[in-house]
């Protein structure tokens, strides 16, 4: 859906206003959780978000609104697709853009997370983007810097940027995501994209469903403001969106599920299941995908049908958007 | 070592589990015994040597006797030293606790308990007693000298934290312990439930992202432990009783007649699992805090009867070992100085009677391991605490006296101010001004 690329000479000004017309602080110092945002800065957050896609599809994606600042991703577990996503948003905003990944370098022999934040906070990153492989690691650290704090996947907890990508890709194709409903399949027992999710959605008036084996459903998910199913057919029925979400290999053997057989003929998106859901649906992933374990090939990469490539751009935009506006709020309050 | 100079405590409010009085009376104390007791009437004409503390109506109780602190004494001594833990226990009213035996090394020795005994012989700021434990390292595999450690003044063995999984070591213990009449302090906790988790399995944990335990844990290895308890006889501590469900079991086997007591921790008396809040490590203790609806089950087994004592569970853990993310941080929490006005809390809020209170944290745990201080009697040990039952009190963590200052009571507003602290016939503690 790509392929319709504005014209290479597209005057980058006209662009850029957009950009900062609708320029605005985001509501907290950090971005830790979904949660943080209510539904008018939500909907004022994808609004931003909305005018980066359009400047980002230019042939010049270079602005100065992070000139000066740095950020750093501090990545205590892989992930190049998130890595690489701020990186590209910190750079294209001209903000001085720092990897660490702490697990390979020597920063953190011995260290403990909060040492970490301290030597790091020395060398005053403006921005600075954390993942950790424990819940509520992000919020610790973001106790102990100066600069804004966000959160790029603390454990089983929260993944806020994902949602809000997800939720700029779900406007785009719906028009609106107020009235939508969403099936979100699969692991949700260990996944921060549905936590993040499920909050972000009900925030923008969306109805949520839950869907996945009951090993892999977290306890009492129903008073989540959910309703929970463990037949993915009747969990997508009528659906007008299925959010697949990644299955770790190390959970499927014997752990949680029997085997990845099984797990794909009940719970993995075919064109059978999504047959149930609404007849214009569309089918959306966080990345990476296992196909073959929880989605088919022929649905993944059906350009009518699946979101999953225009979430990654939708990706670049969205935290464009994140990171502009807590440094517009750092900017405000003098920092 | 010169003799104390007799005491004479009047003006107090008497309360003394062993006769169930609570009321207005006296001691008087003299040469490390309780050698008077007025109860609702003066004392005659005192002689001239003995010191007159005026009470003022505090409530002056048998000094606490706490059965489950742990110190780092010896191996991590920068977490607490007996002498420290002491100190502590001096002005939180315990005037003898019991330390753990997972140390480095373990308590699983008769040589380690001498060496814990002797170094508490030196500190005078309260009885330091000795857990020895029940299996080799407490790895739960082979029996330890039960019997020598005994000898050498081990009040009762137990694996701590460690819950012996295998069942057949279990009944051994059970049943060699018998031939000593020793008691076993065991914390059922299912182990293959329990792997990894950090926080208890339901709504919160499952929010949060924590991994998780289900309380079901702990009421799996329970049952398993009365059903040996039933074959073999012996006697088990139930260490910190959780869950609602546990209480059930520990009903059933109690109303069986088994030697069966239970022990419940302040921290799950106090708190619930949203005292979590936003990954606060200092409320990460084992087993993890549990729900409302456990911990409203809890006190009302603690005002029956059901549960027989109240333990600190005193855990010192330095802030390196605290400021982590919340599933790599140490549990515990530090609770000597704070177990008294905590409790206290259950008696301000009509929950539980004073006196019942006052029981589960002396003369219960005196019966337990066979002590004959907690009570107040012509004879006693003069082991004792002062305490102005109302003064409102705010926890500073900073100012606690142990090592560690890991107290999730930190901030919290209590009532009930230790005035005074006698061990042995000594004023170990006196509150300032």
């Amino acid at each position: 859906m790509t392929a319709k690329a504005p014209p290479a000479h597209h005057d980058p000004a006209e662009a850029i206003d957009p950009i900062l017309k609708r320029m605005f602080s985001f509501p907290r110092r950090h971005f830790l959780s979904a949660a943080d945002l209510n539904a008018p800065q939500a909907t004022d957050l994808l609004d931003l978000a909305d005018a980066f896609v359009a400047f980002n599809r230019q042939t010049s994606k270079s602005l100065d609104i992070l000139k000066g600042r740095t950020l750093m991703n501090l990545f205590f577990e892989n992930s190049t697709r998130t890595q690489s996503s701020f990186e590209i948003a910190g750079k294209r905003l001209g903000a001085d853009v720092v990897n660490m990944s702490p697990r390979t370098s020597s920063i953190t022999k011995g260290e403990t997370l909060i040492d970490t934040a301290v030597t790091l906070n020395a060398m005053r990153p403006d921005l600075l983007v954390v993942r950790h492989a424990s819940s509520g690691a992000a919020s610790l650290l973001s106790q102990k810097v100066s600069g804004s704090v966000i959160n790029a996947g603390d454990g089983q907890h929260e993944h806020p940027t994902q949602a809000v990508l997800d939720a700029l890709s779900i406007r785009r194709a719906f028009g609106r995501v107020s009235g939508l409903t969403v099936a979100i399949c699969g692991d949700v027992l260990h996944s921060r994209v549905a936590r993040s999710n499920v909050s972000l959605l009900h925030t923008l008036g969306a109805s949520v469903r839950l869907v996945g084996p009951p090993t892999l459903m977290p306890a009492q998910a129903e008073r989540w403001g959910v309703t929970v199913h463990h037949d993915m057919k009747a969990g997508i029925a009528g659906a007008d969106v299925v959010m697949m979400l990644r299955l770790q290999l190390e959970r499927m053997q014997g752990a949680f599920v029997p085997s990845t057989r099984e797990y794909f003929r009940f719970y993995g998106l075919d064109r059978e299941k999504l047959a149930k859901a609404a007849p214009k649906a569309k089918v959306m992933h966080p990345g990476p995908m296992n196909r073959g374990v929880e989605i088919d090939s022929d649905v993944a990469d059906d350009p009518e049908i699946s979101l999953i490539q225009d979430q990654v751009e939708m990706g670049v935009a969205a935290r464009m958007a994140v990171l502009a506006s807590l440094a517009h709020r750092l900017e405000e309050h003098g920092q | 070592m010169n003799t104390p100079q007799p005491l004479a405590l009047i003006n107090a409010r008497l309360v003394d589990p062993e006769s169930g009085y609570d009321g207005p009376g006296g001691v008087i104390v003299s040469e490390g015994v309780i050698s008077d007791v007025a109860k609702g009437r003066e004392f005659g004409k005192l002689s001239k040597n003995v010191r007159v503390v005026d009470c003022g109506g505090a409530m002056l109780a048998p000094g606490l006797i706490d059965l489950r602190v742990k110190t780092g004494e010896p191996g991590a001594e920068t977490k607490e030293t007996l002498a420290s833990a002491a100190k502590a226990a001096a002005a939180g009213g315990v005037t003898s606790f019991v330390v753990q035996p997972d140390t480095d090394p373990a308590v699983d020795d008769p040589s380690v308990v001498d060496f814990i005994l002797r170094r508490s012989r030196d500190i005078d700021a309260a009885r330091i007693l000795c857990a020895g434990a029940a299996t080799k390292g407490l790895r739960g595999e082979q029996m330890a000298e039960i019997g020598l450690m005994r000898e050498a003044g081990c009040v009762y063995v137990t694996d701590a934290d460690r819950p012996i999984v295998d069942s057949k070591v279990m009944q051994r213990i059970l049943t060699y312990a018998r031939g000593f009449d020793t008691l076993l302090a065991h914390r059922p906790m299912d182990p293959w439930l329990a792997k990894g988790g950090a926080a208890t399995g339901g709504e919160f944990a499952g929010r949060m992202g924590l991994p998780s335990i289900s309380p079901m844990a702990e009421r799996i290895m329970l049952e398993r432990d009365i059903a040996l308890l039933e074959a073999t006889g012996g006697r088990l501590l139930v260490d910190q009783i959780t869950s609602a469900g546990a209480l059930e079991t520990l009903a059933r086997a109690k109303s069986k007649g088994l030697r069966i007591h239970a022990s419940v921790s302040i921290n799950h008396l106090s708190f619930n699992e949203l005292d979590i809040g936003d990954y606060r490590t200092f409320a990460k203790v084992t087993p993890p805090l549990r729900g409302e609806d456990d911990r409203q089950a809890l006190i009302e087994a603690l005002a029956d009867g059901l549960i027989d004592i109240v333990v600190s569970a005193h855990a010192p853990a330095p802030a390196e070992d605290k400021r982590l993310p919340y599933d790599e941080a140490a549990p515990g929490a530090v609770g000597l100085e704070t177990l008294l006005p905590a409790l206290l809390s259950l008696y301000h809020d009509e929950r539980v009677p004073l006196i019942d209170l006052i029981r589960a944290v002396t003369l219960a745990p005196a019966a337990l391991i066979g002590l004959r201080s907690g009570r107040i009697a012509p004879g006693a040990p003069a082991d004792l605490v002062l305490c102005d039952l109302d003064a409102p009190v705010i926890i500073n963590a900073d100012k606690l006296l142990s090592k560690s200052k890991n107290s999730p009571f930190d901030g919290r507003r209590l009532q009930g101010h230790v005035l005074m602290t006698i061990v042995d016939g000594r004023v170990v503690h006196r509150a300032e001004g």
